[in-house]
């Protein structure tokens, strides 16, 4: 079997789902911000397949690069975000953050 | 009457006593205080004696002058003119006033002077001083106004004046009560005097001759023929009306009920208000305005008639009194019934005269009273006198003189004057016989009471000793002791004197108008003629050369009853021969009764018209309460509810609706509140559900 275009879709599919699924259910903080790298990599694969499969250029995968190093940069801003959360609530759960509730 | 002399000291006879009154009553405390009641006499004393003076000179002047001119004018200011009504202060003198003057100031000088001894123990006297003088000032401007308002200005004022001096103790109050029991009938009469003198310048102004300047209504008068008022012809409309007012001033039927107990006054102002001036004030009225009486024969005919009764009921009640005072009270009403029936008949002059003859031994008299009260500390049940003949000589032979003029005994000067009306009323065309009757009838029973007086009071024992606790007499006017008596002496000289000088004028008055049937010559009536000149019908007095020999019978008639009278009061009263409780205890007692209570007339006011008012006025004040009140309460009270009913609606719908939008935003704000959960979680379930919504609306 030939592994067309839409294969490449379809697992990034499912990486975004599994991603999404991550960041609605976990507690953990640092677990959200796996899920959110989970959905950022599978935008990646998508760009990528693209670039492969259909316009030719290699403006994807440019841009591909370009996400993985705003991903980094994210990571590093959403980890700052969790030590300041550590400092404040002394856990990491996110069911204890609630202290904005109305 | 043509033009008058114009002079400038009339003012003075009437502005010296207002003067008098002015000091000694604004003064007087100070003044008696200071330099003692001698001041105070003589503040009081000259005015009236310079007034007097003053007098006697207009009436001199006037005698220099031709009878048709005899008229002195004193204009004084200008007074009211106020559209067609011209009014000015003026005095003027005619041979009526001058007559009236020489009364009010002679007469009352001599009162002025009995007072100095009568009332010299009396804290008050300058109060009475001053009143008096105001009272003169009052009677002379009656006497001497030119205008019918100038003259009402004086009746009123004799009214207040009468008022205050009939209250002059005021401190009992039956005699404050008197007071104004004088002053409240007195208004009723006025009101139909002030009736009378609208409508006469009224029904002269539709004609464009509106004056009340009396001199001009003697030209005008006849302009009154043929116009009505309210339906009844002017003259008779009118002349009623003044005759109501002289009703209450001279206290006549069926306004007489103050006299009697004004004399709960002192006895000197009994004397001068009720004998001699104020009284007399009506019968002047009347002659002053004879020219429209005599237009008015109807009212001429209803004034005789009532008068003669008044004069008989009068009497009648005077034979049954015995508070000395108070006959001579229902005596002066019956004496002035006399002078009316004279006007009323149409001899103005013979009606003038008694008024004058009257003023002299009608005041002898009650001066005379005075000076036994006084000599018997206040007492005055002639039941308790007695005997005082021989304690009291000259008070006792003035006041026998002045009781001999009153019966009318010639040659004292009641015959003259009381036979001169009774004649004229029997022959003058507007008399009757009726009349003639009634009033020789009347004259026997004040012959009769008057002597009955005289011997209850001066002959026999003294009975002052005898009642030692006797029961209380309510006519005694200051309320004394009444325990024994001690024997009564003769009052001071300045008390005794005057009672001589009216004494002797009682005696020798008469002679100014002996009848041309005795071979006199009328003096006084023709003095009088300019006056009446203007009067259409009048009796027209013994000008003629031929007597009627009825005059002769009459006037032996009139003596004979005179004489009975007398001698009927001798054997009841003096030579105890026949005893008066035949007469009082006749028919049950029950005529005695009636009598002795005045036929009960004060009690039938005092029942209807007394209660009536009354009771109006308690309607009126109920009404006044209870409707009245009731719709101003009722207004406050709707007012009051409806300020309940919107703080009502303020308190619960418009903060109810100020409070439902705060409610209604607390709503929404829980609600809205709610979002914020504070779960990451729930935000990021919204993203994504929000960014598939998205989605969705793009792909459509």
């Amino acid at each position: 079997m030939t592994i067309g275009l839409h294969h490449y879709l379809v697992v990034s599919l499912i990486v975004f789902c599994c991603g999404l699924f991550t960041v609605l259910t976990r507690r953990n903080a640092i677990g959200i911000l796996m899920g959110v790298e989970l959905i950022l990599n599978s935008a990646n694969i998508n760009y990528i397949a693209f670039s492969r499969f259909g316009s030719g250029s290699y403006d994807g995968q440019v841009f591909a690069i370009f996400v993985i190093m705003l991903a980094a940069a994210e990571a590093t801003i959403g980890l700052a975000i969790v030590l300041g959360i550590y400092r404040t609530f002394d856990t990491i759960d996110v069911e204890a953050t609630d202290t904005l509730r109305g | 009457m043509s033009h008058p002399i114009e002079v400038h000291y009339l003012r003075w006879i009437v502005l010296l006593p207002l003067l008098g009154a002015a000091v000694n009553g604004l003064l007087g405390v100070l003044i008696q205080r200071r330099f003692g009641k001698r001041a105070i006499s003589f503040v009081a004393c000259a005015p009236v004696v310079i007034a007097f003076l003053l007098a006697v000179t207009a009436f001199s002047r006037l005698v220099s002058l031709e009878p048709e001119h005899r008229f002195l004018l004193d204009r004084v200011s200008q007074w009211i003119h106020v559209g067609h009504l011209n009014v000015d202060i003026a005095f003027w003198v005619d041979p009526l006033s001058a007559v009236m003057i020489l009364v009010v100031t002679g007469i009352g000088g001599l009162i002025h002077f009995y007072s100095v001894g009568y009332m010299a123990d009396e804290e008050g006297y300058w109060r009475y001083f001053a009143y008096l003088n105001l009272f003169t000032a009052a009677m002379l401007t009656l006497v001497l106004g030119d205008s019918l308002l100038l003259l009402f200005v004086g009746w009123e004022g004799v009214g207040l004046c009468s008022y205050a001096l009939i209250g002059f103790w005021y401190g009992e109050w039956k005699n404050a009560s008197a007071g104004s029991k004088a002053f409240i009938v007195n208004r009723v009469g006025d009101f139909g005097f002030v009736l009378g003198m609208f409508a006469l310048f009224w029904v002269l102004d539709k004609t464009g001759q509106g004056t009340l300047v009396v001199r001009e209504l003697a030209e005008r008068a006849h302009l009154l023929d043929g116009q009505h008022v309210w339906g009844w012809p002017a003259a008779t409309f009118i002349t009623l009306m003044m005759f109501v007012g002289a009703t209450g001033k001279s206290a006549q039927i069926p306004l007489y009920v103050w006299l009697p107990d004004a004399m709960a006054g002192p006895t000197p102002v009994s004397a001068l208000i009720h004998a001699a001036t104020m009284v007399t004030a009506g019968v002047y009225m009347i002659a002053r305005l004879n020219f429209l009486f005599d237009r008015a024969p109807e009212t001429l005919h209803v004034i005789a008639a009532i008068r003669v009764a008044t004069a008989f009921v009068a009497a009648t009640i005077g034979v049954a009194q015995n508070d000395i005072k108070k006959v001579l009270a229902y005596s002066t009403v019956s004496q002035l019934g006399f002078m009316f029936v004279a006007m009323g008949v149409g001899a103005y002059e013979a009606g003038v005269f008694h008024l004058f003859t009257h003023a002299f031994f009608k005041a002898c008299l009650f001066l005379g009273s005075g000076s036994v009260i006084h000599a018997m500390h206040h007492e005055q049940d002639m039941r308790r006198m007695g005997g005082l003949r021989r304690y009291m000589p000259r008070t006792y032979a003035t006041f026998l003189i002045a009781t001999l003029a009153i019966a009318g005994l010639p040659p004292f000067a009641g015959f003259f004057s009381k036979d001169e009306i009774l004649w004229k009323a029997f022959s003058s065309p507007h008399g009757s016989t009726i009349v003639w009757l009634v009033g020789t009838v009347t004259a026997g029973i004040t012959a009769f009471y008057m002597f009955r007086q005289v011997f209850m009071v001066f002959f026999g024992d003294f009975r002052g000793a005898d009642h030692a606790h006797g029961a209380h007499e309510p006519d005694a006017d200051h309320g004394h002791g009444h325990g024994a008596h001690p024997l009564p002496h003769e009052s001071p000289s300045i008390m005794t004197l005057p009672l001589v000088v009216l004494a002797a004028g009682a005696i020798l008055v008469g002679f100014l108008n002996v009848p041309t049937a005795l071979g006199g010559s009328h003096v006084f009536e023709t003095w009088l003629e300019p006056v009446m000149e203007h009067a259409g019908i009048q009796a027209r007095h013994g000008l003629e050369h031929v007597h009627d020999p009825t005059e002769y019978v009459l006037m032996l008639l009139s003596v004979l009853v005179a004489l009975g009278g007398i001698g009927a009061a001798w054997l009841m009263y003096a030579a105890k021969t026949v005893d008066p409780a035949i007469f009082s205890d006749a028919w049950g007692g029950v005529p005695y009764r009636l009598v002795y209570n005045k036929y009960w007339v004060d009690e039938i006011y005092e029942a209807t018209v007394v209660r009536g008012v009354i009771l109006l006025s308690r309607g009126l004040a109920a009404f006044d309460r209870v409707v009245v009140d009731g719709l101003v309460n009722a207004v406050g009270t709707i007012a009051r509810l409806a300020s309940a009913a919107n703080g009502l609606f303020d308190k619960y719908v418009i903060d109810g609706l100020v409070n439902l939008i705060g409610a209604v935003m607390l709503w929404l704000g829980n609600r809205a509140r709610q979002v914020q959960t504070g779960h990451i979680y729930s935000y990021l379930y919204v993203i994504v559900i929000g960014f598939v919504v998205v989605m969705f609306a793009r792909l459509m």
